[in-house]
């Protein structure tokens, strides 16, 4: 069984692995590109603890195989601060205390700022079913859904101070 | 919404505490950075997989491993052979006494396959590819025995036996034969017969639950590396990386001294992390193959091997007066612990009543062993279950009674001097606040609509202290580290760099958490029993105070003066000798830059077994809205009260029971263990055992109560577990509301909803 050479851009910067047919895209970043922010909770797309953006859409990386990223954009958990600057969701979990264990937290973060980019003004109804992929068994999400109503708000501000 | 009541009068002004500032490792949990267990790798690990039993009881005839290690790349393939034979000793761990013999055989078969998922072999191979192909070339001989899961069926005298060594314990006289039944527990307390017989009123049911597992997100994961002369490591997550060593050294035969074991972050437990599985397998496969080996396991695996908690049968007979006086109490609890003895079922029973000043009671409890995973510790462990069947026949007598159910409560709730049904006389409990709390809450008065009801429920749980190690170094610029032995499950570290800066009267920002590896700080227990900030808080206090004593000591030196003339003061040094005056006080960072120069470094190791943990109360009230075509339930609205002593971070306060209460609804709603007919999980996944998601859940409002604990420097009671006892029961009442049917067993599921309504209907 031959390796499969895939060039793709994480987090903005250029990156090549060998990946084996069946390595999932999460495992490849994980084992090939040391990428370990993005967790496996159940490996079967239904935890999105290991959510990433490619080309900009959320997906589960557990069910997108690694030789599929070939030419195309994805962005982590890695890449949502700019150098020591937090993202305002970051940010905003933080001061929320949203989150206890932490291990669904880059899933979550993914996922919201997914649902921002889309979204910038949220229900907290819509947050919630946007986020109903991602499960966190420690906060049971209310601090969660105010982080990212919080985020939300400061976004708007920025967007319109800018 | 959050509220905090608390008695103005006694509240003392604090600095640090009861803040909430962002925890200190925030950032790299938001980032990415934070390690958990399977993001630990070693130069050169090879790969560990587990082969498991499909049978749920089997006889294993042989195993051939032959055919797997021939495979290129494989470099151990490892039995229960292979694994040292053990007396059967109990040891004590973090919320229950365990055999290490049955902990021996549960972490790898022997003679018998006791569960779907038990571990049979294992093998470690250069890549994971490699040890899972191997593992289809182990090559395992089963005799396929009878299999019993239900609770009652495993009760039965003709019920399949799971071991022939067990006899039955706490009964009158040992029985002749062998069964399943692990155990007779029982708590007594007048004549619960004839008081039964007096009761102007009596309710009476039975409720039953199913095996729910934590369901944490992390599945477990380490890397462990042995070398021949039995020297070991351990990167794991867990609740207690020295439960960890203890169990590995005894597992394995090892020196304590030998095995090092590091925490990693741990993606949660619940309690479910506070037994090993993988670690003893992944040491040994390592000193067979010579090389560190990594194990990881997939979620299929955690549902399969890990985890539950029991399955449960509760039978609950209340009498009370007319005005709604509880006279006398009588509950049957019967409990699955899975494949070994070893249910909660004897904390179900102490907490059963434990809400209750109830004369006369009899509590009766059964451990029974099934063939399914054994149980481990999930949040106040059997409390849950029992407080299910309790509060909903709490609300039956309220019902019958024509009582509000806050009030009769109120009417029979525990209060200081009262003598707790398992026990000791309660001291310093806010149980009665906490029901008028709840009962103020604006939740209570909103008007329901059609097809909505509303339940209250009432929940204990004990709290632990224990056996803890804090230490703390002053650096040289006068920041402070603290270093504690417990992994941080949920904000501990905030916790403990409040208490540290508020005892050091320095701002918490200097203050530096970290939780050292095995080898570098003394023994504590595992973080579990809602004993962490309570009592490695105690240590860490005790550590800054002797810190404080060796400050002023240097201070005296200094000023050439007697220690007695030295006061320590918001952070600084007071020099209070009457010949010296004028002299200015020395800060923390002015005394620490001189250390060297008056005796050394700076430090403190603090080691003890903490005692006066404060009990905790909680009462929910829950309003949900049933679907009529479908029997979904919605919550509509959830108010969690609760006494938590005194909250050192708020937020995490409120965040613990907040999760308390999201794990506590699944449990009544939707999560169960599903076996087929050959007793195999059928829903060993996320997708088929649901947790609640966002979507399933409103916001949940919290009202932290603070009587404080005078066991703690600060008041502090434990908070994490009693969140999970009340939800069961306020669900299941709030559903009785809505569709005028009581729902007996768990989960409250559509199907069971509508075919309710629909016998209701006729």
């Amino acid at each position: 069984m031959s390796k499969i050479h895939v060039t793709a851009t994480v987090n903005g910067d250029p990156a090549e692995f060998l990946t084996d047919p069946g390595t999932t895209l999460l495992d490849a970043l994980r084992d090939e590109l040391g990428l370990t922010g993005s967790k496996e909770g159940c490996g079967s797309g239904d935890c999105g603890a290991c959510s990433m953006l490619l080309d900009g859409r959320l997906v589960c990386s557990c069910l997108v195989l690694a030789a599929e990223a070939e030419g195309r954009r994805i962005e982590t958990i890695e890449g949502m601060a700019h150098g020591g600057e937090l993202h305002p969701l970051q940010q905003k979990f933080l001061e929320h205390a949203a989150l206890q264990c932490g291990f669904c937290t880059p899933g979550l973060l993914v996922a919201a700022k997914a649902l921002l980019d889309a979204k910038p003004d949220p229900t907290e109804e819509e947050t919630r079913y946007w986020l109903a992929g991602n499960l966190c068994r420690c906060t049971g999400y209310d601090k969660v859904i105010r982080a990212v109503l919080d985020a939300a708000a400061v976004l708007r501000q920025e967007r319109r101070a800018a | 919404m959050s509220d905090v009541l608390d008695r103005p009068a006694t509240k003392p002004e604090f600095n640090s505490v009861g803040t909430r500032p962002v925890r200190p490792d925030g950032i790299d949990k938001v980032t990415g950075r934070a390690a958990f267990g399977a993001d630990f790798v070693m130069p050169g690990q090879l790969h560990g997989r587990i082969k498991r039993s499909p049978f749920a009881h089997a006889r294993i005839l042989g195993i051939d491993t032959r055919k797997a290690l021939a495979l290129p790349g494989v470099k151990a393939v490892i039995t229960g052979a292979d694994f040292p034979d053990l007396a059967d000793e109990m040891i004590e761990g973090g919320e229950a006494a365990s055999s290490t013999r049955d902990m021996a055989f549960n972490v790898m078969a022997r003679d018998k396959a006791l569960y779907d998922g038990h571990a049979v072999a294992a093998v470690a191979a250069v890549s994971p590819a490699i040890a899972e192909a191997a593992l289809d070339l182990i090559e395992v001989s089963y005799e396929t025995l009878p299999h019993v899961i239900d609770v009652e069926a495993a009760m039965a005298t003709d019920a399949p036996v799971l071991h022939a060594h067990l006899f039955t314990s706490g009964l009158e006289t040992r029985p002749t034969l062998p069964s399943n039944i692990a155990a007779r527990h029982q708590f007594v307390r007048g004549d619960v017969d004839a008081a039964l017989a007096a009761a102007e009123v009596t309710v009476e049911a039975r409720y039953t639950t199913k095996a729910v597992h934590q369901g944490y997100i992390e599945p477990h994961a380490c890397v462990a590396s042995m070398t021949a002369d039995g020297q070991a490591q351990v990167w794991s997550s867990s609740q207690g990386h020295f439960m960890v060593r203890t169990y590995c050294a005894k597992v394995l035969q090892l020196e304590i001294s030998d095995l090092r074991v590091t925490p990693a972050e741990i993606g949660g437990g619940f309690g479910g992390k506070t037994v090993v599985y993988l670690e003893p397998v992944a040491l040994l496969l390592s000193r067979t193959a010579g090389a560190p080996v990594k194990m990881v396991m997939n979620r299929d695996e955690v549902f399969r091997a890990t985890g539950p908690t029991s399955g449960g049968v509760i039978e609950v007979k209340l009498g009370a007066s007319r005005d709604g006086k509880i006279t006398a109490a009588e509950v049957t609890l019967k409990f699955q612990a899975g494949a070994f003895p070893g249910s909660p079922v004897g904390a179900a029973c102490m907490t059963a009543l434990a809400c209750y000043d109830i004369a006369d009671f009899r509590i009766v409890g059964w451990d029974v062993v099934t063939n399914s995973p054994k149980v481990a510790a999930y949040r106040a462990p059997g409390a849950p279950i029992a407080a299910f069947g309790v509060e909903s026949a709490m609300d039956e007598l309220a019902r019958k009674l024509g009582m509000d159910p806050i009030d009769l409560r109120l009417k029979n709730g525990a209060r200081d001097g009262v003598k707790a049904s398992y026990g000791p006389t309660f001291q310093n409990i806010g149980f009665l606040e906490t029901l008028e709390a709840a009962k103020a809450h604006p939740n209570y008065a909103v008007p329901l609509g059609p097809n909505q009801g509303r339940g209250v429920a009432a929940g204990f749980w004990f709290n632990v202290g224990g056996e803890s190690t804090a230490a703390i170094h002053i650096g040289e610029d006068g920041s402070a580290t603290v270093a504690t032995a417990n992994p941080d499950i949920g904000g501990s570290r905030a916790s403990m760099a409040l208490m540290a800066a508020e005892t050091l009267g320095i701002s918490v920002d200097k203050v530096r958490p970290v939780i050292p590896d095995t080898a570098s700080i003394g023994y504590s227990m595992l973080t579990g029993g809602s004993r962490t900030t309570f009592a490695v808080g105690m240590a860490v206090v005790q550590a800054a105070e002797k810190v404080i004593v060796e400050l002023k000591k240097r201070a005296a030196k200094i000023w050439d003066t007697t220690t007695e003339n030295v006061a320590w003061k918001d952070g600084k040094a007071v020099c209070l000798d009457p010949a010296k005056t004028d002299t200015p006080p020395l800060t923390l960072k002015g005394l620490a830059g001189q250390s060297a120069r008056t005796g050394g470094p700076i430090s403190a190791e603090v080691s003890l077994n903490a005692q006066g943990a404060g009990p905790g109360f909680g009462v929910h009230v829950c309003d949900v809205e049933i679907d009529p075509e479908t029997g979904h339930v919605k919550v509509l609205r959830y108010t969690a009260a609760q006494d938590v002593g005194r909250a050192i971070h708020p937020s995490y306060v409120e965040g613990q029971m907040q999760g308390g209460a999201a794990q506590g609804i699944g449990w009544a709603l939707n999560e169960e263990y599903v076996f087929d007919a050959e007793g195999r999980m059928e829903n060993a996944g996320f997708l088929d055992y649901r947790v609640p998601v966002a979507s399933d859940l409103p916001m949940i409002d919290t009202v932290m109560i603070e009587v404080p604990n005078p066991r703690h420097p600060f008041g502090a009671k434990g908070v994490g577990e009693v969140p999970i006892v009340p939800p069961l029961a306020a669900v299941a009442n709030a559903v009785r509301g809505a569709i005028g049917v009581r729902m007996c067993d768990l989960p409250l599921s559509p199907p069971k909803i509508r075919a309710a309504m629909d016998a209701k209907a006729g």
